[in-house]
Protein backbone atom coordinates (compact mmCIF):
# COMPACT_ATOMS: atom_id res chain seq x y z
CA UNK A 1 0.00 0.00 0.00
CA UNK A 2 1.37 3.38 -0.99
CA UNK A 3 0.52 6.44 1.04
CA UNK A 4 1.28 10.09 0.51
CA UNK A 5 4.51 11.22 2.11
CA UNK A 6 5.84 7.71 2.67
CA UNK A 7 9.04 8.20 0.67
CA UNK A 8 11.98 7.86 3.10
CA UNK A 9 13.33 11.32 2.25
CA UNK A 10 10.03 13.10 2.88
CA UNK A 11 9.42 11.13 6.03
CA UNK A 12 12.85 11.87 7.48
CA UNK A 13 12.60 15.56 6.63
CA UNK A 14 9.16 16.01 8.21
CA UNK A 15 10.00 14.04 11.35
CA UNK A 16 13.25 15.98 11.66
CA UNK A 17 11.61 19.38 11.37
CA UNK A 18 8.83 18.35 13.78
CA UNK A 19 11.30 17.11 16.40
CA UNK A 20 13.52 20.20 16.16
CA UNK A 21 10.53 22.54 16.53
CA UNK A 22 9.12 20.51 19.44
CA UNK A 23 12.49 20.58 21.17
CA UNK A 24 12.81 24.33 20.68
CA UNK A 25 9.28 25.36 21.55
CA UNK A 26 8.21 22.87 24.19
CA UNK A 27 11.14 20.92 25.62
CA UNK A 28 13.56 23.82 25.99
CA UNK A 29 11.24 25.95 28.17
CA UNK A 30 10.54 22.91 30.34
CA UNK A 31 14.25 22.23 30.82
CA UNK A 32 14.89 25.92 31.48
CA UNK A 33 12.44 25.99 34.41
CA UNK A 34 14.31 23.29 36.32
CA UNK A 35 17.73 24.60 35.29
CA UNK A 36 16.89 28.07 36.58
CA UNK A 37 15.39 26.71 39.79
CA UNK A 38 18.49 24.66 40.56
CA UNK A 39 20.95 27.34 39.41
CA UNK A 40 21.97 28.20 42.97
CA UNK A 41 22.33 24.58 44.05
CA UNK A 42 20.02 22.22 45.88
CA UNK A 43 20.46 23.95 49.25
CA UNK A 44 19.20 27.26 47.94
CA UNK A 45 16.34 25.40 46.24
CA UNK A 46 15.18 23.97 49.58
CA UNK A 47 15.69 27.28 51.28
CA UNK A 48 13.51 29.01 48.68
CA UNK A 49 10.92 26.28 48.88
CA UNK A 50 10.59 26.57 52.65
CA UNK A 51 10.25 30.34 52.51
CA UNK A 52 7.33 31.52 54.66
CA UNK A 53 5.52 33.24 51.78
CA UNK A 54 6.06 30.35 49.37
CA UNK A 55 4.62 27.92 51.92
CA UNK A 56 1.63 30.23 52.41
CA UNK A 57 1.14 30.35 48.62
CA UNK A 58 1.24 26.55 48.42
CA UNK A 59 -1.35 26.36 51.21
CA UNK A 60 -3.69 28.82 49.52
CA UNK A 61 -3.34 27.07 46.14
CA UNK A 62 -4.26 23.77 47.81
CA UNK A 63 -7.29 25.33 49.50
CA UNK A 64 -8.52 26.85 46.22
CA UNK A 65 -8.10 23.56 44.38
CA UNK A 66 -9.73 21.48 47.11
CA UNK A 67 -12.82 23.70 46.98
CA UNK A 68 -12.97 24.23 43.21
CA UNK A 69 -12.57 20.69 41.93
CA UNK A 70 -15.41 19.02 43.93
CA UNK A 71 -17.82 21.89 43.24
CA UNK A 72 -17.19 21.74 39.50
CA UNK A 73 -17.30 17.95 39.57
CA UNK A 74 -20.81 17.93 41.06
CA UNK A 75 -22.03 20.74 38.81
CA UNK A 76 -20.52 19.09 35.71
CA UNK A 77 -22.33 15.81 36.40
CA UNK A 78 -25.67 17.53 37.00
CA UNK A 79 -25.33 19.63 33.85
CA UNK A 80 -24.32 16.67 31.69
CA UNK A 81 -27.22 14.59 33.08
CA UNK A 82 -29.63 17.42 32.39
CA UNK A 83 -28.65 18.16 28.79
CA UNK A 84 -28.05 14.58 27.64
CA UNK A 85 -30.98 12.80 29.33
CA UNK A 86 -33.77 15.34 28.89
CA UNK A 87 -35.02 17.67 26.20
CA UNK A 88 -36.40 21.03 27.28
CA UNK A 89 -36.62 24.53 25.88
CA UNK A 90 -33.32 26.40 26.23
CA UNK A 91 -31.13 23.30 26.20
CA UNK A 92 -28.97 24.61 23.36
CA UNK A 93 -28.66 27.99 25.05
CA UNK A 94 -27.49 26.34 28.25
CA UNK A 95 -24.81 24.42 26.37
CA UNK A 96 -23.60 27.64 24.75
CA UNK A 97 -23.58 29.52 28.05
CA UNK A 98 -21.35 26.96 29.66
CA UNK A 99 -18.67 27.59 27.03
CA UNK A 100 -18.39 31.29 27.88
CA UNK A 101 -15.55 30.90 30.42
CA UNK A 102 -13.42 29.40 27.64
CA UNK A 103 -13.96 32.40 25.39
CA UNK A 104 -13.59 35.07 28.05
CA UNK A 105 -10.16 36.55 28.68
CA UNK A 106 -9.14 35.70 32.27
CA UNK A 107 -8.63 39.37 33.08
CA UNK A 108 -12.20 40.08 31.97
CA UNK A 109 -13.38 37.18 34.13
CA UNK A 110 -11.64 38.72 37.13
CA UNK A 111 -13.07 42.12 36.28
CA UNK A 112 -16.72 41.03 36.18
CA UNK A 113 -16.33 39.43 39.61
CA UNK A 114 -14.70 42.58 40.91
CA UNK A 115 -17.62 44.63 39.59
CA UNK A 116 -20.11 42.36 41.33
CA UNK A 117 -18.40 41.66 44.65
CA UNK A 118 -16.20 44.74 44.96
CA UNK A 119 -17.03 47.40 47.54
CA UNK A 120 -19.10 49.33 44.96
CA UNK A 121 -20.72 46.25 43.45
CA UNK A 122 -24.33 45.16 43.97
CA UNK A 123 -23.48 42.16 46.11
CA UNK A 124 -20.22 43.51 47.47
CA UNK A 125 -21.83 46.55 49.07
CA UNK A 126 -24.52 44.41 50.67
CA UNK A 127 -22.03 41.83 51.98
CA UNK A 128 -19.84 44.64 53.28
CA UNK A 129 -22.64 45.52 55.68
CA UNK A 130 -22.20 42.08 57.25
CA UNK A 131 -18.40 42.45 57.27
CA UNK A 132 -18.01 39.73 54.67
CA UNK A 133 -15.20 40.42 52.26
CA UNK A 134 -15.06 38.42 49.04
CA UNK A 135 -12.66 40.44 46.91
CA UNK A 136 -8.97 40.64 47.80
CA UNK A 137 -9.47 37.57 49.98
CA UNK A 138 -9.56 33.80 49.44
CA UNK A 139 -13.32 33.50 48.71
CA UNK A 140 -12.88 35.75 45.65
CA UNK A 141 -10.00 33.65 44.40
CA UNK A 142 -12.09 30.50 44.79
CA UNK A 143 -15.04 32.08 42.95
CA UNK A 144 -13.08 33.19 39.88
CA UNK A 145 -11.30 29.84 39.77
CA UNK A 146 -14.67 28.08 39.75
CA UNK A 147 -15.71 30.39 36.90
CA UNK A 148 -12.71 29.73 34.66
CA UNK A 149 -12.73 25.95 35.24
CA UNK A 150 -16.47 25.18 35.23
CA UNK A 151 -16.72 23.92 31.61
CA UNK A 152 -14.04 21.19 31.83
CA UNK A 153 -15.98 18.33 33.48
CA UNK A 154 -19.21 19.02 31.58
CA UNK A 155 -17.35 19.23 28.27
CA UNK A 156 -15.81 15.80 28.78
CA UNK A 157 -19.08 14.20 29.89
CA UNK A 158 -21.61 15.65 27.43
CA UNK A 159 -20.34 14.13 24.14
CA UNK A 160 -19.75 10.76 25.81
CA UNK A 161 -23.14 10.57 27.52
CA UNK A 162 -24.81 11.71 24.32
CA UNK A 163 -23.10 8.93 22.35
CA UNK A 164 -23.91 6.28 24.95
CA UNK A 165 -27.60 7.15 25.06
CA UNK A 166 -30.01 6.50 27.91
CA UNK A 167 -31.09 2.95 27.09
CA UNK A 168 -29.25 1.25 29.95
CA UNK A 169 -30.56 3.76 32.46
CA UNK A 170 -34.11 3.42 31.15
CA UNK A 171 -33.84 -0.32 31.53
CA UNK A 172 -32.76 0.19 35.13
CA UNK A 173 -35.81 2.40 35.75
CA UNK A 174 -38.19 -0.25 34.46
CA UNK A 175 -36.53 -2.70 36.83
CA UNK A 176 -37.45 -0.32 39.64
CA UNK A 177 -34.05 1.13 40.52
CA UNK A 178 -33.91 4.47 42.28
CA UNK A 179 -32.20 7.51 40.77
CA UNK A 180 -29.16 7.28 43.01
CA UNK A 181 -28.77 3.57 42.35
CA UNK A 182 -29.02 4.12 38.59
CA UNK A 183 -26.35 6.77 38.73
CA UNK A 184 -24.02 4.74 40.92
CA UNK A 185 -24.46 1.34 39.25
CA UNK A 186 -25.15 2.21 35.61
CA UNK A 187 -24.04 5.74 34.69
CA UNK A 188 -20.92 6.16 36.79
CA UNK A 189 -19.08 3.04 35.56
CA UNK A 190 -19.69 4.16 31.96
CA UNK A 191 -18.39 7.70 32.44
CA UNK A 192 -15.62 6.98 34.94
CA UNK A 193 -12.72 7.71 32.59
CA UNK A 194 -14.15 10.89 31.09
CA UNK A 195 -14.97 12.09 34.60
CA UNK A 196 -11.44 11.49 35.81
CA UNK A 197 -10.08 13.24 32.74
CA UNK A 198 -12.28 16.25 33.39
CA UNK A 199 -11.11 16.36 37.00
CA UNK A 200 -7.45 16.25 35.92
CA UNK A 201 -7.98 19.19 33.56
CA UNK A 202 -9.97 21.15 36.16
CA UNK A 203 -7.27 20.53 38.72
CA UNK A 204 -4.45 21.67 36.41
CA UNK A 205 -6.21 24.88 35.51
CA UNK A 206 -7.35 25.58 39.09
CA UNK A 207 -3.79 25.33 40.36
CA UNK A 208 -2.37 27.43 37.56
CA UNK A 209 -4.93 30.17 36.94
CA UNK A 210 -3.19 33.53 36.87
CA UNK A 211 -5.00 36.33 35.00
CA UNK A 212 -8.38 36.11 36.74
CA UNK A 213 -6.86 35.46 40.15
CA UNK A 214 -4.41 38.33 39.91
CA UNK A 215 -7.29 40.77 39.36
CA UNK A 216 -9.22 39.71 42.48
CA UNK A 217 -6.34 38.73 44.79
CA UNK A 218 -5.02 42.20 45.53
CA UNK A 219 -1.44 40.93 45.96
CA UNK A 220 -1.25 40.78 49.74
CA UNK A 221 2.02 38.96 50.38
CA UNK A 222 1.61 35.79 52.39
CA UNK A 223 -2.18 36.10 52.40
CA UNK A 224 -3.72 36.20 48.92
CA UNK A 225 -0.83 34.96 46.81
CA UNK A 226 -1.44 31.67 45.06
CA UNK A 227 1.57 29.84 43.66
CA UNK A 228 1.39 31.42 40.17
CA UNK A 229 1.11 34.89 41.76
CA UNK A 230 4.09 34.06 43.95
CA UNK A 231 6.05 33.22 40.79
CA UNK A 232 5.18 36.63 39.37
CA UNK A 233 5.99 38.54 42.53
CA UNK A 234 9.40 36.93 43.01
CA UNK A 235 10.18 37.46 39.33
CA UNK A 236 9.28 41.17 39.56
CA UNK A 237 11.54 41.39 42.65
CA UNK A 238 14.42 40.09 40.48
CA UNK A 239 14.57 36.95 42.63
CA UNK A 240 14.85 34.70 39.55
CA UNK A 241 15.93 31.58 41.42
CA UNK A 242 13.09 32.01 43.90
CA UNK A 243 10.55 32.55 41.12
CA UNK A 244 11.68 29.46 39.27
CA UNK A 245 11.65 27.41 42.48
CA UNK A 246 7.90 28.02 42.75
CA UNK A 247 7.57 27.61 38.98
CA UNK A 248 9.30 24.21 39.17
CA UNK A 249 6.60 22.96 41.55
CA UNK A 250 3.93 23.99 39.05
CA UNK A 251 5.91 22.47 36.17
CA UNK A 252 6.19 19.21 38.10
CA UNK A 253 2.43 19.21 38.53
CA UNK A 254 2.00 19.88 34.81
CA UNK A 255 4.18 16.86 34.03
CA UNK A 256 2.09 14.73 36.38
CA UNK A 257 -1.02 15.97 34.60
CA UNK A 258 0.40 14.97 31.21
CA UNK A 259 1.40 11.56 32.54
CA UNK A 260 -2.05 10.95 34.03
CA UNK A 261 -3.69 12.02 30.79
CA UNK A 262 -1.44 9.76 28.70
CA UNK A 263 -2.14 6.82 31.01
CA UNK A 264 -5.90 7.34 30.73
CA UNK A 265 -5.73 7.55 26.93
CA UNK A 266 -3.58 4.46 26.74
CA UNK A 267 -6.05 2.47 28.84
CA UNK A 268 -8.96 3.70 26.74
CA UNK A 269 -7.18 2.74 23.51
CA UNK A 270 -6.38 -0.71 24.87
CA UNK A 271 -9.96 -1.35 25.90
CA UNK A 272 -11.10 -0.29 22.46
CA UNK A 273 -8.72 -2.70 20.74
CA UNK A 274 -9.86 -5.53 23.04
CA UNK A 275 -13.53 -4.85 22.40
CA UNK B 1 -46.81 29.09 33.77
CA UNK B 2 -43.34 28.09 32.64
CA UNK B 3 -42.96 26.06 35.81
CA UNK B 4 -46.25 24.30 35.12
CA UNK B 5 -45.20 23.48 31.56
CA UNK B 6 -41.89 22.15 32.76
CA UNK B 7 -43.59 20.04 35.40
CA UNK B 8 -45.98 18.61 32.85
CA UNK B 9 -43.08 17.71 30.59
CA UNK B 10 -41.12 16.27 33.49
CA UNK B 11 -43.94 13.93 34.46
CA UNK B 12 -43.64 12.32 31.04
CA UNK B 13 -39.92 11.74 31.44
CA UNK B 14 -38.71 8.25 32.10
CA UNK B 15 -35.49 9.00 33.93
CA UNK B 16 -35.48 10.61 37.37
CA UNK B 17 -33.62 13.73 38.43
CA UNK B 18 -34.93 16.31 35.97
CA UNK B 19 -36.06 18.80 38.61
CA UNK B 20 -32.96 18.35 40.75
CA UNK B 21 -30.46 18.67 37.91
CA UNK B 22 -32.34 21.62 36.41
CA UNK B 23 -32.36 23.35 39.79
CA UNK B 24 -28.69 22.77 40.51
CA UNK B 25 -27.65 23.78 37.00
CA UNK B 26 -29.74 26.94 36.83
CA UNK B 27 -28.61 28.06 40.28
CA UNK B 28 -24.97 27.49 39.38
CA UNK B 29 -25.21 29.12 35.96
CA UNK B 30 -27.02 32.15 37.36
CA UNK B 31 -24.66 32.68 40.27
CA UNK B 32 -21.34 31.82 38.65
CA UNK B 33 -21.86 32.87 35.02
CA UNK B 34 -24.77 35.22 34.49
CA UNK B 35 -24.74 37.45 37.56
CA UNK B 36 -21.09 38.55 37.10
CA UNK B 37 -21.60 39.13 33.38
CA UNK B 38 -24.72 41.19 34.06
CA UNK B 39 -22.71 43.30 36.49
CA UNK B 40 -20.54 44.32 33.54
CA UNK B 41 -23.64 45.52 31.70
CA UNK B 42 -24.70 47.33 34.87
CA UNK B 43 -21.40 49.14 35.07
CA UNK B 44 -21.57 50.10 31.39
CA UNK B 45 -25.13 51.42 31.65
CA UNK B 46 -23.82 54.21 33.86
CA UNK B 47 -21.88 55.60 30.90
CA UNK B 48 -23.27 57.78 28.15
CA UNK B 49 -22.57 56.75 24.59
CA UNK B 50 -20.02 59.50 24.05
CA UNK B 51 -18.25 58.63 27.31
CA UNK B 52 -18.15 55.00 26.23
CA UNK B 53 -16.77 55.93 22.83
CA UNK B 54 -14.14 58.17 24.44
CA UNK B 55 -12.98 55.31 26.69
CA UNK B 56 -12.69 52.66 24.01
CA UNK B 57 -11.08 54.87 21.36
CA UNK B 58 -8.27 56.32 23.45
CA UNK B 59 -5.11 56.27 21.24
CA UNK B 60 -3.18 54.10 23.70
CA UNK B 61 -6.06 51.60 23.79
CA UNK B 62 -6.33 51.64 19.99
CA UNK B 63 -2.61 50.85 19.78
CA UNK B 64 -3.16 47.92 22.16
CA UNK B 65 -5.91 46.50 19.90
CA UNK B 66 -3.47 46.66 16.97
CA UNK B 67 -0.65 44.94 18.88
CA UNK B 68 -2.99 42.25 20.24
CA UNK B 69 -4.62 41.50 16.87
CA UNK B 70 -1.34 41.44 14.96
CA UNK B 71 0.47 39.21 17.44
CA UNK B 72 -2.54 36.87 17.79
CA UNK B 73 -2.84 36.57 13.99
CA UNK B 74 0.86 35.76 13.59
CA UNK B 75 0.68 33.24 16.47
CA UNK B 76 -2.41 31.56 14.97
CA UNK B 77 -0.83 31.30 11.51
CA UNK B 78 2.37 29.87 12.95
CA UNK B 79 0.34 27.28 14.84
CA UNK B 80 -1.70 26.43 11.74
CA UNK B 81 1.55 25.35 10.02
CA UNK B 82 3.25 23.85 13.08
CA UNK B 83 0.08 22.12 14.28
CA UNK B 84 -0.62 20.60 10.88
CA UNK B 85 2.95 19.31 10.66
CA UNK B 86 2.78 17.81 14.16
CA UNK B 87 -0.60 16.19 13.55
CA UNK B 88 0.69 14.69 10.28
CA UNK B 89 3.91 13.39 11.79
CA UNK B 90 2.14 11.95 14.85
CA UNK B 91 -0.55 10.17 12.83
CA UNK B 92 1.37 9.00 9.75
CA UNK B 93 4.85 8.07 10.94
CA UNK B 94 6.46 5.85 13.54
CA UNK B 95 9.61 7.04 15.27
CA UNK B 96 11.30 6.57 18.66
CA UNK B 97 9.90 8.87 21.31
CA UNK B 98 6.62 9.41 19.46
CA UNK B 99 4.45 8.85 22.54
CA UNK B 100 6.54 11.39 24.45
CA UNK B 101 6.23 14.01 21.72
CA UNK B 102 2.48 13.35 21.58
CA UNK B 103 2.14 13.89 25.33
CA UNK B 104 4.33 17.01 25.19
CA UNK B 105 1.87 18.65 22.77
CA UNK B 106 -0.48 19.27 25.72
CA UNK B 107 2.20 20.91 27.86
CA UNK B 108 1.00 24.48 27.12
CA UNK B 109 -2.44 23.61 28.54
CA UNK B 110 -1.05 21.87 31.60
CA UNK B 111 1.61 24.44 32.41
CA UNK B 112 0.32 27.54 34.23
CA UNK B 113 0.49 30.56 31.93
CA UNK B 114 2.48 32.63 34.43
CA UNK B 115 5.14 29.91 34.50
CA UNK B 116 5.24 29.87 30.70
CA UNK B 117 5.47 33.67 30.78
CA UNK B 118 8.47 34.00 33.09
CA UNK B 119 10.22 31.09 31.38
CA UNK B 120 9.87 32.53 27.87
CA UNK B 121 10.86 35.98 29.11
CA UNK B 122 13.99 34.50 30.70
CA UNK B 123 14.87 32.38 27.65
CA UNK B 124 14.42 35.18 25.14
CA UNK B 125 15.84 38.12 27.12
CA UNK B 126 19.18 39.51 25.95
CA UNK B 127 20.93 37.35 28.58
CA UNK B 128 18.81 34.25 27.98
CA UNK B 129 19.88 31.00 26.31
CA UNK B 130 18.07 31.78 23.09
CA UNK B 131 17.78 35.56 23.28
CA UNK B 132 21.55 35.99 23.51
CA UNK B 133 21.97 34.24 20.16
CA UNK B 134 19.17 36.05 18.41
CA UNK B 135 20.38 39.41 19.71
CA UNK B 136 23.76 38.99 17.99
CA UNK B 137 21.83 38.21 14.80
CA UNK B 138 19.99 41.51 15.24
CA UNK B 139 16.67 39.86 16.20
CA UNK B 140 15.55 41.07 19.62
CA UNK B 141 12.51 39.08 20.79
CA UNK B 142 11.85 40.20 24.35
CA UNK B 143 9.99 43.51 24.69
CA UNK B 144 8.86 43.47 21.03
CA UNK B 145 5.60 42.32 19.44
CA UNK B 146 7.48 39.23 18.18
CA UNK B 147 7.91 38.17 21.80
CA UNK B 148 4.19 38.66 22.38
CA UNK B 149 3.39 36.52 19.34
CA UNK B 150 5.82 33.86 20.55
CA UNK B 151 4.16 33.68 23.96
CA UNK B 152 0.71 33.52 22.35
CA UNK B 153 1.89 30.79 19.98
CA UNK B 154 3.20 28.74 22.91
CA UNK B 155 -0.06 28.79 24.84
CA UNK B 156 -2.21 27.89 21.83
CA UNK B 157 -0.14 25.08 20.24
CA UNK B 158 -2.51 22.27 21.28
CA UNK B 159 -5.58 23.71 19.54
CA UNK B 160 -4.57 22.94 15.94
CA UNK B 161 -2.80 19.65 16.74
CA UNK B 162 -5.73 18.27 18.72
CA UNK B 163 -8.43 19.30 16.25
CA UNK B 164 -6.63 18.05 13.12
CA UNK B 165 -5.20 14.84 14.60
CA UNK B 166 -8.48 12.86 14.95
CA UNK B 167 -9.65 13.86 11.44
CA UNK B 168 -6.37 12.68 9.97
CA UNK B 169 -6.61 9.41 11.91
CA UNK B 170 -10.08 8.74 10.49
CA UNK B 171 -9.04 9.43 6.89
CA UNK B 172 -9.25 6.10 5.01
CA UNK B 173 -6.11 4.96 3.15
CA UNK B 174 -8.13 4.75 -0.09
CA UNK B 175 -7.92 8.54 -0.25
CA UNK B 176 -4.14 8.28 -0.49
CA UNK B 177 -4.19 5.35 -2.86
CA UNK B 178 -6.51 7.04 -5.30
CA UNK B 179 -4.27 10.08 -5.47
CA UNK B 180 -1.05 8.10 -5.76
CA UNK B 181 -2.31 5.63 -8.38
CA UNK B 182 -3.50 8.56 -10.46
CA UNK B 183 0.13 9.62 -10.52
CA UNK B 184 0.05 12.72 -8.38
CA UNK B 185 3.25 13.87 -6.69
CA UNK B 186 3.29 14.16 -2.86
CA UNK B 187 2.90 17.91 -2.56
CA UNK B 188 0.22 18.08 -5.23
CA UNK B 189 -1.67 15.09 -3.86
CA UNK B 190 -1.57 16.52 -0.34
CA UNK B 191 -2.90 19.86 -1.47
CA UNK B 192 -5.61 18.52 -3.73
CA UNK B 193 -6.71 15.37 -1.92
CA UNK B 194 -5.82 15.47 1.79
CA UNK B 195 -6.07 19.16 2.58
CA UNK B 196 -9.74 19.52 1.55
CA UNK B 197 -10.59 16.87 4.18
CA UNK B 198 -8.54 18.58 6.87
CA UNK B 199 -9.48 22.13 5.97
CA UNK B 200 -12.50 22.52 8.32
CA UNK B 201 -10.61 21.14 11.31
CA UNK B 202 -7.59 23.26 10.47
CA UNK B 203 -9.66 26.44 10.26
CA UNK B 204 -11.50 25.60 13.50
CA UNK B 205 -8.28 24.88 15.37
CA UNK B 206 -6.61 28.02 14.04
CA UNK B 207 -9.67 30.08 14.96
CA UNK B 208 -9.66 28.72 18.51
CA UNK B 209 -5.93 29.44 18.78
CA UNK B 210 -6.61 33.00 17.63
CA UNK B 211 -9.42 33.55 20.17
CA UNK B 212 -7.28 32.13 22.96
CA UNK B 213 -4.36 34.37 21.94
CA UNK B 214 -6.53 37.49 22.02
CA UNK B 215 -7.31 36.90 25.68
CA UNK B 216 -3.95 35.55 26.80
CA UNK B 217 -2.47 37.44 29.72
CA UNK B 218 -0.11 35.52 31.99
CA UNK B 219 2.16 34.16 29.28
CA UNK B 220 2.41 37.47 27.44
CA UNK B 221 2.92 40.26 29.99
CA UNK B 222 6.40 39.21 31.14
CA UNK B 223 7.93 39.07 27.67
CA UNK B 224 5.97 42.12 26.43
CA UNK B 225 7.66 44.63 28.69
CA UNK B 226 4.69 47.03 28.54
CA UNK B 227 5.99 49.85 26.36
CA UNK B 228 3.04 52.22 25.73
CA UNK B 229 1.83 52.21 22.10
CA UNK B 230 4.27 49.41 21.22
CA UNK B 231 4.00 46.28 23.36
CA UNK B 232 0.88 46.76 25.46
CA UNK B 233 -1.83 44.16 24.93
CA UNK B 234 -5.50 44.94 25.56
CA UNK B 235 -5.78 42.61 28.59
CA UNK B 236 -2.93 44.53 30.18
CA UNK B 237 -4.74 47.83 29.57
CA UNK B 238 -7.77 46.48 31.47
CA UNK B 239 -5.51 45.33 34.27
CA UNK B 240 -3.76 48.72 34.48
CA UNK B 241 -7.08 50.57 34.56
CA UNK B 242 -8.27 48.35 37.42
CA UNK B 243 -5.16 49.11 39.44
CA UNK B 244 -5.92 52.80 38.95
CA UNK B 245 -9.49 52.13 40.21
CA UNK B 246 -10.83 53.25 36.81
CA UNK B 247 -13.63 50.67 36.85
CA UNK B 248 -15.68 52.38 34.14
CA UNK B 249 -12.72 52.47 31.74
CA UNK B 250 -11.81 48.85 32.49
CA UNK B 251 -15.41 47.73 31.94
CA UNK B 252 -15.66 49.63 28.65
CA UNK B 253 -12.51 48.05 27.20
CA UNK B 254 -13.49 44.66 28.63
CA UNK B 255 -16.82 44.85 26.81
CA UNK B 256 -14.94 45.18 23.50
CA UNK B 257 -12.74 42.17 24.31
CA UNK B 258 -15.73 40.14 25.47
CA UNK B 259 -17.86 41.00 22.42
CA UNK B 260 -15.02 40.19 20.02
CA UNK B 261 -14.24 36.80 21.53
CA UNK B 262 -17.91 35.81 21.82
CA UNK B 263 -18.57 36.83 18.20
CA UNK B 264 -15.54 34.85 16.99
CA UNK B 265 -16.57 31.82 19.02
CA UNK B 266 -20.06 32.01 17.57
CA UNK B 267 -18.70 32.21 14.01
CA UNK B 268 -16.43 29.21 14.61
CA UNK B 269 -19.32 27.19 16.09
CA UNK B 270 -21.72 28.07 13.26
CA UNK B 271 -19.11 27.32 10.62
CA UNK B 272 -18.23 24.02 12.25
CA UNK B 273 -21.92 23.14 12.55
CA UNK B 274 -22.48 23.83 8.87
CA UNK B 275 -19.53 21.64 7.96
CA UNK B 276 -20.68 18.77 10.15
CA UNK B 277 -24.16 18.94 8.60
CA UNK B 278 -22.65 18.86 5.12
CA UNK B 279 -20.51 15.91 6.09
CA UNK B 280 -23.35 13.82 7.51
CA UNK B 281 -26.01 15.01 5.09
CA UNK B 282 -28.34 16.93 7.37
CA UNK B 283 -29.38 16.06 10.93
CA UNK B 284 -26.85 16.45 13.76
Amino acid sequence: MIRIGDAPGVRRLLIGVALVLTALFLLLPLVAIFAQALMGGIDLYWQNLSDRYTLAAIGLTLLVTLLTVPINLVFGIFLAWLVTRFTFPGRRLLQTLIDIPFAVSPVVAGLVYLLLYGRNGWLGGWLDGYDIQIMFAWPGIVLVTIFVTCPFVARELIPLMQAQGAREEEAAVTLGASGWTIFRRVTLPNIRHALLYGVILTNARAVGEFGAVSVVAGAIRGQTNTLPLQVEQLYQDYNTVGAFTSASLLALLALLTLAAKAALEWRAARRESLA
Amino acid sequence: MIAATLRRQASRRVLPGFGLSLGVTLTFVSLILLLPLISLVGQLSQLSLSQYWFLISDPRILASYRVTLLAAAVAALFNAAFGLLMAWVLVRYEFPGKRLVDALMDLPFALPTAVAGVTLATLYSSQGWVGRWLETLGLPIAYTWVGIALAMAFTSIPFVVRTVQPILEDLPSEVDEAAVTLGARDGHAFRRVILPHLWPALVTGTGLAFVRSLGEFGAVIFIAGGKPFETEITSLMIFVKLQEYDYAGAAAVASIVLATSLALLLVINLWQGRFIRRLHGGGA
